[in-house]
């Protein structure tokens, strides 16, 4: 443990940028503003090059307490801040790629009229999301938790006049809270019975136990609890369902917040966790089958999408899913290097396609797009480098780590190997079809554009005058390329292992159990076989994806009407959403009203109140009569009042 | 020796007396009166207890109440003039701006 103390500054930069923006932002220049934004932002990511550029696995991991905060007895929580190699990589990503995300900001939202809100905005998620990756102890980080996700909740809804993104705000808002709610429990438990919530200290209490492989103890709740606030905030199963519907904000939000970092707290978490769910086998196997579960659910939606946003939407779900398997076959390190790749190459594809959305003009569907290659080939080139990095093909970034999850998952059992590899399959189909149905063909939206004036529906209308695809400014396109390098090049700190090593001090506690499997496992040509499934399974997708979208553009459309009700279940995505307003909205907003508001709110409190004022307001009537003004009739009462007095004195001294 | 109750009532229907007159006359003077009558029955209350108990408090608050009422009396006479002067009434009922 070494002490450094300039780790308190790389939260607190951009929370100075977001409080600067937003109290001054609305009086301010939008260069004084942007300047603003992005001095801070980049000031932390410059901070964390500096700090990543000193550090040393042998000192690691460092710390820094800012102040007291909580001083109960022998419990006490500081806010203080830690970092280890697991903190450095989160800390790298989110500044990283925050900051790339910040200029390409500059260049989507500088037309809006809430542009100062919006930077402030995002300065204050950054803020919070490093808290949460700084944390030293459970409730700094659930500071931050919590924080990311009001950020969350502020920008999902930035164009907060639209009906759609307000609700889409709250429900992200109301889902997590459902996954918070077990998290918070997961903090008692530990603070019951570990006496504190500081990492180093819970860890050092929990490195002793020993599995729990005969049923469910302490460690098993904490870790089930801990999958519930991950499941929330990540968008697992069954809590996915607010992630697509976030794409109603601004792209740059659904890029950084709902792609890239906040949405990867919970694998972080787990991950950070790794020592209590090492000790709880049937924690592990249920966050393995919610992930890989997910990962196959959320891939079949994504096929029959049409928005663009909601395709990456529900593959980020999916990607997500993928993280979640590796955490749940010990594969920690594995599950943090997607978290990052993925970070990389997902971040790409909402920016370009928030470049695509950006240059025609505010539309979404991809049945109205098409052809834009050659409007806007810097676009089309980058976002292609990243489909086919979460596609899996090598050398791409997506391939090196997704297929480093499957060779362990495969080390688990090999049922979660065969469903990862059909996702990887559907996953590489739906991208390509995403890229086909965008840039392929021609474009098929300048019809709708004259019927539709210069299509001022969508959200991310900039202006009127769109009235040909265009390509973005290089303000925007600058992010897109750095992505992309890294979407290119990124897998290669993977390579030999490098990443694992760099990271196992941090998952010591845990790899010493999973160890025994994965020598197990160790053969090479197995290794190899099975990459050369999964990358042979990509490019079928690729292939089917190019027949039917390319080729054949007639195809799809066809196949989807003999498919009849799979692909209308698949379309509405599986109904999902219906099914969760009829189990849980309906009951609870059918209770509300009859119950809480008519009869205990209307029937008991507004009734007591009403009835009491009115009894109050009758007696007052009779009894103000008293008070005539005429002084003699107070003498009068004063005088009655003093003989009832003396003669109940009398009347009770005769007693 | 006469009883303490004797005086006691006598104190109570001078007492009464006045708090009638005060509840009832209209003429300011008189409600004046009327208050001097009621202090007089308490005072004649203290000098009671005060020879039956053989303690001096009771007659040396006699002595204060007696200061205090001069003063007042002294006071009021003086607002009772005033109040003539401009009202050229001595009616309470038609002395009445204070009243809503």
């Amino acid at each position: 443990m070494t002490p450094n103390p300039y780790l308190w500054l790389i939260p607190l930069l951009p929370l100075a940028g977001a409080a600067i923006n937003g109290f001054f932002g609305r009086r301010s220049s939008k260069k004084a503003i942007t300047t603003v934004a992005l001095v801070f932002c980049g000031a932390a990511f410059l901070m964390a090059l500096l700090i990543a550029a000193r550090f040393s696995s042998a000192s690691a991991p460092y710390y820094f307490n800012l102040a007291h905060w909580l001083r109960a007895g022998s419990f006490q929580v500081d806010f203080s801040f830690y970092l280890d190699q697991l903190s450095l990589v989160m800390l790298l990503v989110v500044t990283g790629v925050g900051f790339l995300i910040h200029i390409y900001s500059v260049g989507y939202m500088w037309d809006d009229d809430g542009y100062y809100r919006f930077m402030s905005y995002m300065n204050l998620f950054m803020f919070f999301m490093l808290t949460l990756v700084l944390a030293k102890n459970y409730l700094v980080m659930f500071i931050g938790w919590e924080g990311v996700g009001l950020a969350s909740y502020l920008l999902i809804g930035f164009w907060f006049t639209k009906d759609s993104a307000a609700a889409a705000g709250k429900k992200a808002f109301i889902v997590n809270r459902i996954g918070d709610f077990g998290f918070l429990i997961a903090l008692f438990l530990m603070i019951k019975h570990f006496g504190s919530l500081d990492f180093t200290r819970v860890f050092t209490a929990v490195r002793p136990l020993s599995p729990e492989t005969a049923g469910a103890g302490l460690l098993t709740a904490i870790g089930l609890l801990l999958m519930v606030g991950a499941a929330g905030k990540s968008a697992q199963i069954p809590l996915y369902v607010w992630l697509p519907d976030a794409m109603e904000g601004p792209t740059p939000v659904s890029a950084l917040i709902h792609a890239a970092t906040m949405v990867t707290a919970g694998v972080y978490m787990v991950a950070r966790s790794s020592m209590i769910f090492e000790r709880a086998p049937m924690a592990m196997m249920v966050v393995a089958i919610i992930g890989t579960l997910t990962a196959l659910f959320a891939a079949t939606i994504g096929i029959a999408q049409t928005d663009i946003k909601k395709v990456l939407a529900y593959s980020t779900v999916s990607q997500l899913g993928y993280m979640f398997m590796a955490c749940g076959v010990g594969a920690f390190s594995a599950g943090i290097f997607h978290l990052m790749t993925h970070a990389f190459f997902k971040g790409l594809l909402f920016l370009a396609a928030g470049s695509v959305i950006h240059g025609i003009g505010g539309e979404q569907d991809m049945r109205k797009m098409g052809g834009l290659r050659t409007y806007m080939p810097w676009t089309f080139a980058t976002m292609g480098i990243a489909t086919l990095a979460i596609a899996g093909i090598p050398p791409f970034a997506g391939f090196w780590s997704k297929d480093e999850i499957l060779w362990r998952a495969f080390g688990a059992s090999w049922v979660y190997w065969l469903i990862g590899v059909i996702t990887a399959f559907i996953t590489s189909f739906y991208m390509f079809r995403l890229m086909y149905m965008t840039f392929g063909g021609e474009y098929r939206g300048a019809a709708a554009q004259e019927a539709h004036g210069h299509n001022a529906h969508g959200p991310d209308n900039h202006g009127p005058g769109h009235g040909e695809p265009h390509e973005s400014p290089w303000v925007m396109l600058a992010p897109l390329a750095i992505l992309a390098v890294l979407s290119l090049v990124g897998g290669f700190v993977g390579y030999g292992n490098r990443f694992e090593h760099f990271l196992a001090p941090v998952f010591r506690g845990a790899t010493e159990v999973a160890q025994e499997a994965s020598s197990e496992a160790g053969d090479s040509k197995l290794e190899y076989l099975l990459m050369a499934v999964s990358v042979s399974v990509a490019g079928l997708g690729w292939l089917l994806a190019y027949l039917l979208y390319s080729r054949r553009p007639q195809l799809p459309a066809r196949i989807a009407q003999s498919l009849g009700g799979l692909y209308q279940a698949v379309a509405h995505k599986y109904y999902i959403d219906e099914l969760y307003a009829v189990l849980f909205v309906k009951p609870l907003v059918d209770g509300s009203t009859t119950i809480l508001w008519h009869d205990v709110d209307q029937g008991v409190i507004d009734a007591a109140v009403n009835d009491s004022a009115d009894v109050a307001r009758h007696v007052s009537d009779n009894v103000r009569h008293m008070q005539s003004g005429n002084l003699r009739s107070y003498a009068g009462w004063v005088a009655a009042g003093g003989a009832v007095v003396i003669a109940y004195m009398v009347w009770m001294g005769v007693r | 020796m006469i009883p303490l109750s004797y005086y006691l009532l006598l104190s109570g229907i001078l007492f009464a007396c006045g708090v009638l007159g005060f509840l009832i006359k209209r003429n300011i003077i008189t409600i004046f009166m009327s208050i001097e009558l009621m202090l007089n029955g308490v005072n004649l209350s203290f000098v009671a207890f005060a020879a039956q108990w053989h303690a001096l408090s009771g007659q040396v608050f006699v002595f204060f109440v007696m200061v205090v009422a001069a003063a007042e009396t002294a006071v009021g006479l003086a607002i009772i003039i005033a109040v003539y002067r401009t009202r050229e009434t001595l009616n309470v009922d038609r002395v009445n701006l204070l009243k809503l």
